[in-house]
């Protein structure tokens, strides 16, 4: 008894083993790359090889239809968790020069009295992508578009880390606070809507998702109702138009009027 | 011979140990995501707790209970003192360390990726390391087994190799092999990211690497309990085991074939070709086939128990076995458990009818059924038949023990019968909340609710465990004589060398491996441009 008696075709159990199973193994392969890719009659191969390629899974590069024209620009920022997350002093600097035309809307502290959004410590990488959506045209707007056509990437860079330096500060229509409606705290989950704070900065931050404490109310429901109608499109993957499209028309007043109502406080700090 | 009953005790009990932990997190996911829980508020906490629950369940517990069933097999099947015990205790420590490593950042927050990774969301690097450490630990068993047996066989040169060892040593080879998927998946791609030298993942080929551990570990997982059913059963009801030839074909056959069948768990995925996929199910059809095997050698064991214990008649012997002994009822737990839960994974390999029960509560009520149930009651069963032996005391109480099982057969049948129910219904799994006053889902707030009810049951059941073991340690003494596994009908003077040795067997598990992984990992790692950037879990 040894490896010599096993392995050899002598050995009924050798031959066996090896035999059943590499007749399965044959039957199968013939029968998942051959048999199967020709009983889909919705699928034309140009031959045997051709099937068995598909079904090997070999990427493949000849797709017939053209793909559909892009229409509209869509984002084309790459954001990571550590997109701007070292600043420097100089940066900060350069970045308050520049801000001060933007101060007109967004007010010299940040905090803009013409329900423009306040970004006073906004999370650098949202300025970030906000200013280059806007300098490609991914979003638009009459007020904002022409300002950012003429922004350099450093410049962006800059304003994105002066913002994030500036303390986050009350807002200026203090209103009480509001209880938190479901929509904000719950989500709704046979909707696919995830509970704001999961991304908003309360319970968790995903990057490049504003934190929206003291923002406008005005101006939290237009942005909401433009990513339902489709007029805003610059959220990666369709982000949020996919949960306001969810969202009701009381519900995005609700979420509005809560965030529009809290003090900056409860917004995760960025380390 | 149990010479080494402090290191099996304490591999035992520190199985059991977090086995508790585990399940005190398991009942309360139950009841957190019930409707008669409230809403956290923070999702987090529920995967922090996932991850730990499935981490444990999963990795840690199976693994330790194998090691010490492993450990005590050696001993007392080979009677010879195992070699390399220091050796032992390191691969042990080196599970402590691991575990220690992988739950400080799950606790605090920073790791919770849930036990399959789920790449390209990515963790704190010691959660991965610790996780690596206790493979490695593993793996210094699997070792010490292979080296066990063939000091053994130095000294009964041609003998035939005790089943519960042969056993023993094939489940340790398979675990052995498929750790190897997720040990690559670990150091090639995860573990680089998440020390921060790579900044992007290929997901795709990281799941199917995963894939390749996740079927066949369910396997090892399932190695005890089968060894349990084969050498420890027919003993303990006074039976004999009805072949000991079928049942080594049994255990070679789960060798070949539950490796190269993991990716029923990529049916969804797009990056594997449908010709793979087809053959990674025609494999699943083939690995019910040692299970079948193995139910019906076992019931023709428990028959002839019955017919020696004066049974009669084509079904009336069922009623001469001997239902107040622990460890026939655990075995008809099992079975009934393996029964359902055995249907139900034919559903899950199915290509068509898997797309209708993927990633739903369907699939947490499975495995809960068939891992939670059929095997864990047989580690129960397993740890009641060697405490005697290890504590060198009795364990006294029978009627508590029955009604530990007892408890834990009915709670899993309440906690899983609904749960595939709501699986059905098309609840999806590894979700923190279920908003149950929308009408869409109000319906399913009943079954969910007895979901959470049965948890409770296999939470006190748990408990109970815990203490019939502990109050065992305190019995008084009693010798239990030599350590026994069962004798077959016909005790095999002479094995046929390939169902006595592995290298054929092993040999064609590493070629179907390569035959039905080789290619698609060869095509997803070489081409460029697969991978995505990472998530950081707690990133900013
Ligand atoms: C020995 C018994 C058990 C084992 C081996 C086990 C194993 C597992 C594993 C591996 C997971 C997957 C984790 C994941 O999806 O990431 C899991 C999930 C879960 N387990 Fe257990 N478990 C056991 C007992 C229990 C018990 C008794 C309960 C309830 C009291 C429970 C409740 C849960 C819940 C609620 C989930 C999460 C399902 C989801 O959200 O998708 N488990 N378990
Ligand atoms: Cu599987």
């Amino acid at each position: 008894m040894s490896a010599r008696d096993l392995f050899t075709f002598r050995n009924r159990h050798f031959t066996t083993g090896v035999g059943v199973t590499a007749a399965i193994l044959i039957v199968t392969a013939i029968g998942g790359f051959i048999v199967l890719p020709f009983a889909q009659p919705w699928v034309q191969f140009a031959n045997v090889w051709d099937a068995i390629c598909s079904a090997a899974g070999l990427p493949q590069r000849t797709a017939t239809v053209a793909a559909p024209e892009q229409t509209r620009r869509l984002s084309g920022v790459v954001l990571t968790s550590s997109t701007l997350s070292r600043s420097s002093q100089e940066a900060i600097g350069r970045g308050a020069t520049l801000a001060q035309r933007c101060a007109i809307c967004h007010g010299p502290t940040g905090i803009s009295r013409a329900d423009s959004p306040n970004l006073a410590g906004q999370y650098a990488a949202v300025i970030y992508k906000e200013l280059h959506d806007f300098r490609s045209g991914a979003r638009t707007n009459a007020v904002m578009s022409p300002f950012a056509v003429g922004l350099t990437d450093q410049e962006i860079a800059d304003l994105s880390n002066y913002y994030a330096y500036l303390p986050r500060l009350p807002a200026y229509h203090p209103t009480p606070q509001l209880p938190k409606p479901n929509i904000v705290i719950y989500g709704a989950p046979m909707r696919g809507i995830a509970p704001c704070g999961s991304c908003h900065g309360s319970l968790d931050n995903k990057t490049g998702s504003p934190w929206l404490e003291g923002q406008s109310d005005a101006y939290m429901k237009a942005q909401l109702e433009a990513f339902a109608t489709g007029e805003r499109r610059n959220d990666i993957s369709q982000q949020m138009r996919n949960i306001a499209r969810a969202m009701t028309p009381q519900e995005i007043e609700q979420a509005a009027a809560y965030y529009a109502s809290q003090p900056p406080d409860v917004v995760k700090a960025v380390d | 011979m149990l010479a080494n009953k402090k290191l099996i005790l304490a591999h035992f009990w520190l199985a059991f140990a977090v086995f508790g932990v585990a399940l005190t997190l398991g009942a309360w996911q139950m009841f957190i995501r019930s409707p008669i829980g409230t809403w956290l508020s923070n999702p987090e906490l529920y995967y922090r707790s996932l991850t730990a629950h499935g981490t444990v369940m999963g990795y840690v517990f199976p693994t330790l209970v194998a090691m010490a069933f492993g450990y005590a097999i050696s001993e007392s099947a080979l009677e010879q003192r195992l070699v390399g015990v220091r050796w032992a205790w390191a691969g042990f420590w080196l599970i402590v360390a691991g575990s220690i490593m992988a739950v400080i950042p799950i606790a605090l927050g920073r790791a919770s990726v849930l036990y399959t990774f789920y790449p390209p969301l990515i963790g704190n690097v010691f959660y991965y390391l610790g996780v690596v450490l206790v493979v490695v630990g593993s793996w210094i068993w699997v070792a010490l087994m292979s080296i066990n047996l063939r000091v053994w066989r130095k000294a009964h040169p041609g003998a035939p190799v005790p089943l519960a060892m042969f056993a023993n040593v094939a489940g340790s080879y398979l675990w052995a092999w498929t750790a190897v998927g997720a040990a690559l998946e670990l150091l090639l791609q995860i573990i680089p990211v998440a020390a921060g030298l790579k900044a992007t993942i290929d997901a795709g080929l990281a799941r199917v690497f995963f894939s390749w551990t996740l079927h066949a570990i369910v396997y090892f997982w399932l190695m005890p309990t089968y060894i349990a059913y084969y050498t420890i059963v027919p003993r303990a009801i006074g039976g004999r085991v009805y072949s000991d030839t079928m049942a080594r074909i049994s255990f070679i056959l789960f060798l070949v074939v539950a490796m190269p069948i993991g990716m029923h768990h990529t049916f969804a995925d797009p990056q594997v070709g449908a010709g793979f996929k087809f053959i990674h199910s025609a494999f699943t059809a083939l690995v019910a086939l040692p299970t079948l095997l193995t139910v019906f050698t076992i019931c023709a064991s428990v028959e002839i128990a019955a017919r020696l214990r004066g049974g009669r008649g084509l079904f009336g012997w069922i009623r001469a076995l001997p239902w107040d002994n622990p460890m026939m009822l655990a075995l008809a737990f099992s079975f009934v458990m393996l029964g359902f839960g055995g249907a139900g994974g034919l559903i899950n390999m199915s290509y068509q009818l898997d797309a209708s029960i993927h990633n739903t509560q369907w699939i947490t009520g499975h495995f809960h059924l068939i891992f939670g149930g059929a095997i864990v009651i047989m580690y129960f069963a397993i740890a009641y038949d060697l405490w005697p032996h290890l504590t060198g005391r009795e364990l006294i109480d029978l009627r508590l023990i029955r009604t530990q099982l007892w408890l834990w057969f009915v709670g899993m049948i309440v906690t899983t019968f609904p749960w595939h129910w709501v699986g059905i219904l098309g609840m999806p799994r590894r979700m923190a909340y279920f908003d149950f006053s929308d009408p869409a889902i109000a319906p399913q707030a009943l079954s969910v609710t007895l979901s959470a009810v049965g948890g409770f049951m296999l939470l006190t059941s748990g408990v109970l465990f815990l203490v019939i073991l502990a109050r065992g340690m305190r019995a008084p003494q009693a010798d239990a004589g030599p350590y026994r596994f069962a004798l077959a009908v016909h005790q095999p003077a002479t094995v046929p060398v390939a169902l006595n040795t592995y290298a054929l067997w092993v040999g064609l598990m590493i070629a179907l491996t390569l035959t039905n992984y080789g290619y698609p990992i060869l095509t997803l790692a070489l081409n460029e441009g697969t991978s995505v950037p990472a998530v950081y879990v707690g990133a900013q």
